[in-house]
């Protein structure tokens, strides 16, 4: 029988296999719960029943010949692919297995420097080295931008040699680049183009969202299902078009992906995939009425700014992802982060994130209508509870990095650690960055300057979560000899 | 043939009602709606299996959560209602000859429409010309006014389901930015007897104390909710419910009632010891 997208072929395997009620003298050794009743009560048997291992019945994600195979091509069709990779490794590994793919000790790969920090742990895995677009900056937002294809291009025309141009698509904010211009750029050039879809599931079932990076005609992407996909957190599907060869992938994503990949992920992937294909387009209608509704609320209350379209500008903001809400924050006197905090300890309102001048809410299908209310209410609460002059914010957000060595001639460095104070002038072998969004302030390879110095300081005094050095207080970093 | 109306009151207790007929099923956007009639309690209704009122004991209800906030406020004229689709809380207010509006907030236009039908014993009075009905969810009612209203009466359901947001912080500021420097604020406070229910009711008394410098609580004998033992919050910027409380006005306008007395209204404030300490408790922390 030809599946279609109404079959979960993972899903199905796997119904199938519980009523055969098979005797486990193999691993997982919980046995379907049994060995952990505490674990089964907190989870559910039907969960435990599904935590299986790779077996003839259910196929093995390193080498897929059956239903996983099935669930491949599937997804693959589902998002305009040649072929796609079910990823159990969440998106980082998505991004690392991409990059491991187009790069090789000492090529040259063309970034903005806003990407994920997976991105760049994929160059110190490789040793590739970023050449960084540097983003645009909305001065008023304080947020980095897209790139914009004159920006990509020039860097192409000075870097011929580079293998790969990595584009966020969109970043955490909901801004897009010119993907289509870039790829066209690229391709020219000879270069693969990779996406970081990691918050643009979406772009592929719902309508009038920015182009996704299979019809821009990229040529590989990862995407978060269980961002915007509803799929379990984790899991994640790398995407590719016909230039790449995708067995080739396949041993690139075998090198680091775990041989025991579970089948909690894989079916949550397999199902969310079938239910997008079907119902997506309601779905992701369903969600920007909402986001679109408390974006306007929001803007009424007065002070926040929650922006949207208005914002694209042709470059640095080709386009927006009108499903995210994102919001400014410092116009009522407080520090995205302070709102983060407030909602959170005051309103019991848990958010995305925030950053210095800004507030994400991920909106999504599951959201109640009377959450968004909520959600609306109490930043208008805060507002009127805590709202200051706003003087004295801080607002610069980007701070163009100055690249000294490659990030993992740096990571590999012999170094010593220096009181943050004292590190300026120096050069950095680790990341310090917030998380989320988990883009780097600091990477490995990176000058440290005193601007950084003070932003860094800011940002632990608003109560930013920031993560990534050795001394795991932020006091000390880590810099070359 | 037997039929009885069943509510599990806790995982261990349930309290059933022995019913004649069913009068009305129907689902809404927001939940289930059914009237029944039975023996004991007339008419009653329930919203997803949860009684709301019956004709026999909503008196007592209606009566405790109007009259206590409109016998301390000495000029209340705007008043605002959330929730009681029902209709027996404007019943009550429209008996005053000072209200000169009444703002209604229902989420569910269906709990209206069938109360008219069914119950009009409560719902009689919802065409009272100083009645204005909003059909909106009564958190985004709220965060729009300001400095509006002289009493808010939250008649709300349980805290989950369509009810939850009226049992919020946020909701309850906005309520107090709602208020004018004088404002009362009464909303149903759940009840203290079974373990979750009083968790509930310390939850909201926290987040109402942080919101208002005036915040007690009193009660009422409500025999078919959970344990019969029943609260309700006062909140307020200015007036004590007892002290600012003079009951020669109120026993001057004549109104007569069946539970509520001014007597009974200083009463009901002093509270069985064990509801002082769970009240104790939330006011203490930060």
């Amino acid at each position: 029988m030809a599946l279609s997208q109404v079959n979960a072929p993972i899903y199905e395997a796997l119904r199938k296999f519980r009523r055969m009620r098979v005797v486990p003298f193999d691993v997982p050794g919980h046995k379907r719960g049994r060995g952990n009743m505490e674990l089964t009560e907190f989870l559910g048997e039907d969960c435990m029943n599904a935590d299986v291992n790779s077996m003839k019945p259910l196929d093995n994600l390193c080498h897929p010949v059956s239903v996983i195979k099935d669930a491949e091509t599937l997804a693959a069709e589902a998002f305009h692919a040649a072929n796609a990779f079910f990823m159990v490794g969440g998106t980082t590994s998505a991004v690392q297995s991409m990059i491991m793919y187009a790069c090789k000790s000492g090529d040259k790969i063309i970034m903005p420097r806003n990407v994920h920090r997976s991105a760049i742990n994929a160059l110190i895995l490789t040793g590739a080295v970023p050449i960084y677009v540097n983003p645009d900056v909305n001065s008023q937002l304080g947020i980095a931008l897209g790139m914009s294809a004159d920006q990509v291009e020039q860097a192409i025309y000075e870097n011929p040699d580079a293998k790969a141009v990595m584009v966020n698509n969109p970043t955490y904010y909901g801004i897009c680049s010119d993907l289509r211009k870039i790829t066209e750029a690229a391709h020219a050039h000879g270069m693969l183009v990779l996406a970081d879809e990691a918050h643009g599931t979406h772009f592929y079932f719902g309508e009038n969202f920015p182009i996704s990076a299979m019809d821009a005609g990229a040529d590989i992407s990862s995407v978060s299902m269980h961002k915007s996909g509803g799929s379990l957190t984790q899991s994640s599907f790398m995407i590719m078009g016909n230039g790449v060869n995708a067995d080739y992938m396949r041993q690139i994503i075998n090198l680091t992906q775990t041989t025991s990949a579970s089948y909690l992920l894989l079916s949550s992937l397999d199902i969310s995939r079938k239910r997008l294909a079907l119902m997506g387009r309601e779905i992701f209608a369903e969600t920007v009425q909402m986001a679109e509704y408390a974006r306007s609320e929001i803007n009424s209350i007065g002070g926040y700014y929650a922006y949207s379209k208005e914002l694209i500008n042709g470059g640095s903001i080709y386009d927006f992802d009108v499903s995210k809400l994102s919001v400014y924050t410092l116009p009522i006197g407080l520090a995205g982060i302070e709102v983060y905090d407030y909602l959170r300890d005051e309103y019991d309102i848990q958010i995305e994130f925030g950053d210095i001048g800004n507030i994400l809410a991920y909106i999504s299908v599951g959201d109640r209508k009377r959450d968004i209310e909520r959600l609306i209410s109490a930043l208008a609460e805060i507002k009127r509870r805590f709202g200051t002059s706003g003087t004295h914010m801080l607002t610069q957000e980007y701070i163009a990095p100055v690249v000294a060595e490659a990030p993992r001639t740096a990571f590999y460095a012999d170094k010593i650690s220096l009181p943050l104070k004292d590190a300026a002038g120096h050069v950095c072998t680790e990341f310090v960055m917030c998380y989320p969004p988990g883009i780097p302030i600091l990477a490995p390879g990176e000058l440290v300057t005193k601007e950084i110095i003070e932003y860094i300081n800011y940002a632990h005094e608003k109560g930013c979560q920031l993560t990534g050095t050795e001394d795991i207080n932020i006091k000390h970093l880590n810099v070359m000899l | 043939m037997e039929l009885w109306f069943t509510e599990r009151h806790t995982p261990n207790v349930k309290f059933s009602i022995k019913v004649d007929r069913q009068l009305y099923s129907g689902n809404s956007e927001f939940q289930r709606i059914d009237v029944f009639d039975s023996k004991e309690f007339g008419r009653f209704l329930t919203l997803d299996g949860y009684m709301m009122l019956t004709e026999k004991d909503e008196f007592i209800y209606h009566e405790m959560i109007t009259h206590v906030p409109m016998a301390v406020h000495p000029n209340a004229e705007n008043i605002l209602v959330i929730g009681a689709g029902d209709g027996g809380v404007i019943r009550e207010l429209t008996r005053y000859p000072g209200v000169k509006s009444i703002d209604l907030v229902e989420i569910d236009e269906l709990v209206v429409e069938v109360c008219r039908k069914y119950l009009p014993s409560t719902a009689c009075r919802l065409d009272d010309k100083r009645v204005h009905i909003y059909y909106e969810d009564g958190v985004k009612f709220i965060r729009q006014c300001e400095n509006k209203y002289d009493v808010i009466i939250v008649d709300s359901t349980d805290p989950f389901g369509p009810g939850e947001g009226l049992f919020t912080k946020e909701f309850y500021g906005s309520c107090s930015n709602a208020l004018k420097e004088d404002g009362i604020m009464v909303n149903q406070h759940e009840s203290p007897f079974y373990a979750e229910d009083a968790a509930a009711m310390q939850r909201s008394h926290k987040r109402i104390v942080d919101s208002f410098p005036i915040s007690r609580v009193y009660q009422a004998h409500i025999p078919t909710y959970p344990s019969g033992h029943w609260l309700f919050g006062f909140a307020s910027k200015k007036y004590h419910p007892v002290r600012d409380l003079n009951g020669t006005i109120w026993n001057m306008l004549g109104l007569k009632t069946r539970y509520y007395n001014t007597k009974l209204h200083a009463g009901a404030f002093s509270l069985p010891n064990y509801v002082e300490e769970l009240l104790c408790e939330v006011e203490q922390k930060g």
